[in-house]
């Protein structure tokens, strides 16, 4: 069927085809140039700024992993190993012990660990946290704030857009280098 | 006692203002003696820089491997295994982030924020496939991207698209390609990872709506071969265009078409295109005018497109978080709106001036404002050039993949029985030549 006709007819398909590649070719360049010069080698994770977040509850809901990835954290050097500590406890706990009907956490995953009189020491059991952010509330607001919430990067996928980052109300997610993933609170900050 | 000592401390830490919250010491930390060891926080690493170079080393020797075995060594079985193993490597062990269809957004918002600074991989993941598919057809697509390949090996029982609606389904990726850069570029969401049916099947884990629509998908994928690649997909909407000219790509019995029709069954994905021996308007004055008309209705779908996205620029511009904080500050300050958001709530916490955020939302507005205009004219522009695609006799007389639309799946190799015919010749041999240049041997 391929008579000697349609050679012509083919040779310019062949001809307007190749000038097209050469333009995708030449655009893909483009693109590559401009885009190295807005890249960067190393790799960015998320991270919430805990000084900008108001513990609204969308850290435990809108992550895409089921517990979330974002978890409370403890820096133990801010905390004042207080008696009643009002991450821990319900506003109006029945008695301070570690009843569950204390507890402001939903998972009961603050350890309370009892030390010389009156110090206590508050862990976060992890694998228990989902990240709701009850007691950052409570200590952010009454206490020194050593409870915060941190995406937890062994569980964290990395999501090319964090959806708990979009439905922020505080903004408090951002893109901070792979290398530094944390961004914890410190004392010299609250001085 | 107690109970009133609490109740007093209670009163007294209420007071204090909320501004100061984040910043107080309220309890000076006690000073231990050298008894008590102070546990350190944990700080699980990231996952490692040199993990993601090596992804991109996979990609490129995966995308190498798919056009070798589809272009070369024209093996259905090998682009098969090869999907298995992206689905693994791709999908289930890197979890779906970052991939080539995501990278459009990513792209997108680095080159229109000067203020993003994209990761090289994620840029890599972006270009190599585009670079690959300009000289070997949609290779990607065949057994590399693991969204294709999990649609791929789900499809047991095709069942034809009407053309008609391939055709009108087929403008979507587009749509969708436009609101991904749209939104994207605009700093507002990643629409097209926020409703990326198989995420949360790699992750086993997600949001119900998410595991639901990968399922609905899947599901769905049993019958209609790779519904998200051809009726949604983006990036395969991107590939699409460049694989028009691609230098190779799958071609069938470069030497004559019988026209036995059984490639067009056997290929799942209505890839196969039909040729079209007669001209339906054999008189050149009225085809002239039809085209004439086509044309101008092309420019009215562009005018309109264009019109309707000015319309729609405010709606869009709320979907970025600055705009409807601004929205919904100025509606409180007016007393329109009495109860407070999280949102305004913590905006109002940082004591940031209004103007500012007011300034700020104004120039979200008017990037939406022009990015609107154009993805609306974009639109137009698809759906009048679809038009026209459909209503312009295709000259050609045999049978053959079209390049826009093969996933390069190799399937359609094993059913065409000249096609086997000149395998066994060649095997004979034992060389497999590469597949001829497209339109080479077409007329
Ligand atoms: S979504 Fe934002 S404000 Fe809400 S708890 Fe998470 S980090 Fe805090
Ligand atoms: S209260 Fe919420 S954030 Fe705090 S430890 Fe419990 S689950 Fe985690
Ligand atoms: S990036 Fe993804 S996995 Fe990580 S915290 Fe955000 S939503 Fe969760
Ligand atoms: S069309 Fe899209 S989803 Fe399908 S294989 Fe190609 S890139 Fe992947
Ligand atoms: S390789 Fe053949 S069967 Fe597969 S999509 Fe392309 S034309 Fe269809």
């Amino acid at each position: 069927m391929s008579a000697p006709m349609d050679k012509p007819e083919s040779s310019r398909r062949q001809f307007f085809n190749g000038t097209v590649r050469g333009a995708f070719l030449f655009l893909l360049g483009a693109a590559t140039t401009l885009l190295f010069r807005r890249s960067q080698p190393k790799r960015t994770v998320w991270q919430i700024d805990p000084y900008k977040c108001i513990c609204c509850t969308n850290c435990a809901t809108k992550c895409v992993m089921h517990p979330s990835a974002v978890k409370c954290v403890q820096v133990y050097p801010m905390c004042g190993y207080c008696k009643l500590c009002t991450g821990y406890f319900e506003p109006e706990p029945i008695s301070l012990d570690t009843g569950a009907e204390n507890q402001l956490c939903p998972t009961g995953a603050i350890k309370r660990r009892q030390l010389e009189d009156p110090y206590y020491e508050y862990n976060i059991d992890e694998p228990l946290c989902i990240g709701c952010a009850k007691c950052v509330k409570g200590c952010v607001l009454f206490g020194n704030g050593s409870f915060f919430l941190q995406v937890r990067h062994d569980r964290c996928v990395n999501c090319d857009e964090c959806a708990i980052a979009i439905a922020c109300p505080s903004q408090a997610f951002q893109r901070v280098p792979a290398d530094k993933p944390y961004l914890f609170k410190n004392r010299e900050h609250q001085a | 006692m107690r109970r009133m000592l609490r109740a007093c401390l209670y009163l007294t830490l209420l007071s204090l203002p909320l501004v100061a919250a984040f910043g107080v010491e309220r309890f000076p930390p006690p000073e231990f003696d050298a008894g008590y060891k102070m546990p350190v926080t944990t700080m699980p690493p990231a996952r490692a820089l040199w993990l993601s170079y090596v992804d991109v080393a996979v990609l490129v020797a995966a995308l190498a491997l798919a056009s070798y075995l589809v272009l070369k060594k024209r093996s259905r079985d090998g682009v098969l295994a090869l999907s298995v193993f992206s689905l693994l490597y791709f999908g289930f062990y890197q979890q779906g982030c970052v991939c080539s269809i995501g990278s459009v957004q990513d792209v997108a918002l680095a080159l229109f924020n000067s203020g993003y600074v994209v990761p090289l991989t994620t840029v890599a993941f972006f270009l190599l496939p585009l670079l690959f598919t300009l000289f070997f057809g949609r290779t990607f697509c065949s057994g590399v991207c693991p969204m294709g390949a999990m649609q791929d090996l789900v499809l047991l029982k095709p069942v034809k698209v009407p053309a008609w609606l391939e055709h009108a389904l087929g403008t979507l990726p587009f749509v969708y390609l436009g609101a991904g850069i749209l939104f994207a570029a605009t700093g507002s969401l990643f629409i097209i990872c926020e409703y990326d049916p198989f995420v949360a099947l790699y992750r086993r884990t997600g949001s119900f709506g998410m595991l639901a629509l990968g399922a609905a998908f899947l599901i769905v994928g049993i019958f209609v071969g790779r519904p998200y690649c051809r009726f949604l997909c983006p990036y395969g909407a991107l590939l699409s265009l460049v694989s028009r000219f691609s230098k190779w790509g799958v071609t069938l019995s470069p030497t004559d078409c019988i026209h036995c029709q059984i490639c067009d069954t056997a290929c799942p994905y209505g890839a196969i295109a039909d040729p079209m021996l007669k001209d339906p308007h054999p008189d050149p004055r009225k085809r002239a005018r039809r085209r004439l008309a086509l044309l101008a209705l092309t420019a009215l779908l562009v005018v309109l497109g264009g019109w309707l996205g000015e319309r729609l620029s405010v709606p869009f511009s709320n979907s970025h978080a600055t705009v409807s904080l601004a929205e919904q500050i100025a509606a409180e300050d007016a007393g329109k709106i009495k109860e407070p958001t999280d949102a305004s709530k913590a905006f109002r916490q940082t004591g940031q001036p209004v103007e500012e955020l007011y300034a700020e939302a104004h120039r979200v507005r008017g990037r939406f404002a022009v990015g609107s205009v154009l993805f609306g004219a974009f639109v137009g522009l698809v759906f009048g050039l679809t038009l026209i695609s459909v209503s312009e006799p295709h000259e050609r007389n045999v049978y053959d993949p079209d390049p826009a639309d093969c996933v390069s799946c190799g399937r359609c190799y094993v059913y065409c029985p000249k096609e086997i015919v000149r395998v066994k010749r060649i095997q004979g041999k034992n060389v497999i030549p590469l597949t001829p240049v497209r339109g080479e041997q077409k007329g």
